[in-house]
């Protein structure tokens, strides 16, 4: 176990340091911040001082040794925009996000799995039919379309839900929250469900199949023959062993949920990190943008360290150390 | 940033929201949706328009400008030049800080040094304080500012610097505005609170020496995307929005339940031709194959271009009649227009004559750059003038990409014949002058946006003596003269002013900018 760790945690500092090369290339191919940033009435010699201010006037494997100098110290920057350090932007904005992707993956989760047992249990019926043609909506509507409709239904006409931002906010630990308050909850629904809606689908169709397969296996039979009761055949025996691909999906959608929340955050205007990655591409804002994906590979990194350790617990064939991926 | 789709649907639906119920706020507050992220709320920090926007409430400025971008007195009661070198500003008394403290020369004279000195700024304010040489505090209430050269455009050049407090502002970083610990104006407004990315709030200063504003409360909400700020609207959200997508407009306008106001603006949308002589990089022969002269340095090539696009259409159906054709830089009430000088009519047939005699009858093929998403309609723009000059023969092809990269390639002349904008924010021609057709010249400083490298000696010398010209109708008269010679070169190729919009909720009034700023003390409850 302690082996497996060490070992996944050198491969991750590998999988950073590659990806950081990777983002900064790239990044500094896409042009020079200073044509968008600068005043356009300043004069050639304002405009190389603002150059060199920025430390833009060094050669690029220069200006990435200086950035990884300071990243070993754990300084990704600051932003050439905000004059904040790029990780303190970055946190200051990441309870909005996983805000919003908790709320949604919840949303996906409870409402998920029982509609797709229920449809795994009912394939025939009339309400099992209907979660599955509902689902085929969930997976194919472009997450912006359903955003905008939502907003027109529920704010401009029916106008029982506000249209977009967040709503007040209490501190938790020194972390500011809304879903402690109503208002909260009244700005957080419809972009939870406008972000939970391909999971939802996900998971009753990931729920469906897993639950007709786990039907036709000869342990569900045999609990049966042993005279279980339904619900602690269905309860136990199924869920349980259908839950392992779910859990992977969890794990790897939540890690997307928050990565890729922009579209979801742009439409509501959610203060969130997805937002202030959109922005910071806007202005080629570097050190930002470097950051935030650092901070996102770090993430999926995370989630899936803790989906084989779920693994391995649900299980009990998963051997940790046989693992080399 | 929406596609097309759903832009229309969106305007479809807006008919819908005419049912829909509007919650109604305390008259005494005001929410508006802004456009554009707000970065600090230092005003020195980043010379950014919503940083500015924010700072204009704020923070109070020696000169104002008016709605029409015209000078009127703001912390300076009065302004003239003692001798070509120096002038003397006249400071209003009894201005109060928010933190009480009375406002002096001192604090002025600090807020002009500060601005060279504000650490990791991107972009600073020293395009306006540079030229300053030395300023005397005669009296709390008197400054006598030096510059090397005659210098006329002190009052326009300061009409851009915020003054803070020396007291608050002292040894303050740009991190102690943005909490607000430093962000101690004597504008109509004080600082609440900034939630980065999301929203600044902002009280009305009682003590505000001018007009007091309407209301007393004031949020910015930033919604940048442009379907999501118009439903904000819809949905009683916010009470006033800044831009509403143009193909919106025509809906919100028969709402009853909103206004739209607009009003032209400092910006100028135009051309670059590529002046170098050269292979022009995106121009080939109808065959595909490279020309070896630049067509473009053929005046006769530029002027039938000119004439082969037909400004109102553009003005009246891809900008929904938000903007007007225009044949130069600034726009009719800003200093040193030129009233004679009208933009090219459509000519088609003119134009191709004038192609031939160019020796150009068969055309050639060109690809037009443009920003994507900086201009209003800006992509739209590009593909109107593209299919226009195919009409007479020129081939088009558009590219356009995100201002980032654009301006990236742009400014290294590695493109043909490109589309900018550029807005006149010191309300006067010489700003598109010495940046836009100046020749290129690092060490003057001047023609640093020149990205066509158009060059004109003579244009040149206007643009040096009118930049020393104290005497305002001999510099009108330079700049004027200036102007006209660059344009009948072409030395680039203006389409129109593009307007900027509001849209109101009914019951909320705004009084339009030319400068484009969204100002909460103009807003005022409708009569």
């Amino acid at each position: 176990m302690l082996v497996y760790l060490i070992r996944r945690s050198l491969q991750s500092v590998v999988v950073l340091a590659v990806m950081s090369l990777i983002v900064f290339a790239g990044v500094y191919a896409v042009g020079n911040p200073i044509d968008i940033l600068i005043n356009p009435q300043a004069d050639q010699a304002e405009r190389q001082q603002a150059i060199e201010a920025l430390g833009l006037d060094k050669p690029m494997w220069m200006q990435y040794f200086v950035f990884l100098r300071d990243a070993v110290h754990g300084d990704l920057g600051h932003s050439f925009v905000h004059s904040t350090s790029a990780l303190g932007l970055i946190f200051e904005r990441m309870p909005a996000t996983l805000e919003l992707a908790l709320v949604a993956m919840a949303f996906a989760i409870l409402l998920g799995i029982p509609l797709g047992l229920w449809a795994g249990l009912k394939p025939d019926s009339v309400s099992g039919r209907s979660i599955m043609a509902g689902s085929i909506l969930g997976f194919s509507l472009p997450t912006f379309w359903v955003g905008l409709m939502l907003i027109m239904v529920f704010s401009v006409m029916l106008g029982w839900l506000p249209s977009n931002g967040r709503g007040t906010t209490v501190d938790l630990f020194g972390v500011p929250v809304s879903f402690l308050t109503i208002d909260g909850w009244r700005h957080l629904i419809l972009p939870a469900t406008n972000l939970a809606l391909f999971n939802l689908a996900l998971m009753i169709r990931l729920t469906r199949a897993g639950t007709r397969e786990a039907l036709l296996q000869d342990y569900v039979k045999f609990a049966r023959a042993k005279g279980l009761s339904n619900t602690r055949v269905i309860g136990v025996h199924v869920l349980r062993n259908i839950l392992i691909p779910i859990v992977t999906v969890i794990g790897l959608q939540f890690g997307s949920l928050i990565a890729f929340a922009i579209v979801t955050e742009s439409v509501f205007a959610w203060p969130g990190m997805g937002k202030l990655l959109v922005d910071s591409i806007n202005f080629l804002d570097r050190p930002v943008i470097v950051a935030y994906l650092l901070v996102i590979v770090s993430l999926f990194i995370v989630i899936n360290l803790i989906v084989d350790l779920v693994y391995s617990s649900l299980d009990p064939r998963v051997r940790l150390t046989d693992s080399k991926s | 940033m929406l596609p097309t789709s759903v832009r229309r649907l969106l305007s479809a639906l807006v008919v819908c929201a005419s049912i829909a119920s509007v919650a109604a706020p305390s008259a005494a507050e005001l929410r508006i949706g802004v456009a554009a992220d707000v970065t600090s709320i230092d005003p020195h920090f980043f010379n950014l328009f919503p940083n500015n926007n924010i700072a204009e409430h704020i923070f109070d400025k020696l000169v104002r400008m008016d709605p029409d971008s015209q000078m009127i007195p703001g912390l300076a009661t009065s302004w003239k030049t003692i001798d070509p070198m120096t002038w003397e500003f006249k400071l209003r008394k009894g201005v109060k800080f928010h933190d009480g403290s009375e406002l002096t020369a001192d604090d002025v004279v600090f807020s002009i040094n500060r601005v060279p000195n504000v650490p990791n700024s991107p972009g600073r304010f020293t395009a306006y304080t540079k030229a300053i040489t030395k300023i005397d505090v005669v009296d709390p209430y008197t400054l006598h500012i030096h510059y090397a050269t005659p210098y006329p455009l002190a009052p326009n050049d300061l009409s851009t610097i915020y003054i803070v407090s020396k007291k608050a502002g002292g040894t303050a970083s740009t991190e102690d505005f943005n909490s607000g610990k430093a962000a101690i104006g004597s504008g109509p407004f004080k600082f609440v609170k900034y939630v980065n990315g999301d929203r600044v709030e902002l009280a009305r200063n009682d003590d505000y020496w001018g007009d007091k504003p309407a209301y007393d409360k004031v949020t910015f909400r930033i919604i940048k995307n442009e379907a999501a700020r118009t439903a904000a609207l819809l949905s009683g959200d916010v009470d006033a929005i800044e831009q509403p997508p143009t193909a919106d407009l025509a809906r919100l306008k028969a709402d009853p339940k909103f206004t739209v106001t607009s009003k032209i603006s400092h910006r100028v949308i135009y051309f670059n031709f590529d002046f170098l002589d050269r292979s022009s990089p995106f121009i080939t022969g109808k065959d595909g194959k490279p020309l070896a002269k630049n067509p473009l340095l053929d005046l006769r090539v530029r002027r039938a271009m000119s004439k082969a696009i037909n400004r109102k259409a553009i003005a009246d159906r891809v900008m929904e009649g938000q903007a007007v054709p225009s044949g130069q830089l600034v726009s009719d009430h800003l200093f040193g227009f030129v009233p004679t000088l009208k933009a090219d009519a459509f000519d088609p047939e003119g134009a191709k004559k004038l192609l031939a005699q160019a020796g150009y009858a068969d055309g050639f093929n060109l690809t037009i750059h443009g920003p994507a998403g900086r201009y209003v309609n800006d992509e739209k723009i590009v593909q109107a003038v593209a299919q226009m000059l195919s009409r007479v023969g020129i081939n088009c092809k558009v590219e356009t990409s995100p201002m980032g990269p654009y301006s990236a390639h742009a400014s290294k002349q590695e493109f043909s014949f490109h589309m900018v904008g550029w807005g006149a924010s010191t309300g006067e021609a010489s700003s598109p002058l010495r940046s836009l057709l100046a020749t290129y010249d690092a060490a003057k400083g001047l023609g640093a946006v020149n990205w066509g490298r158009y060059s004109n000696p003579k244009v040149d010398y206007l643009i040096e003596q009118s930049l020393q010209q104290v005497d305002d109708d001999n510099r009108k008269v330079m700049l004027q003269r200036a102007t006209q010679l660059a344009m009948d070169d072409l030395g680039l190729m203006p389409i129109h002013f593009q307007f900027t919009i509001w849209a109101t909720k009914k019951g909320v009034q705004y009084v339009p900018r030319t400068d484009e700023y969204t100002l909460a003390f103009q807003f005022h409850a409708a009569k």
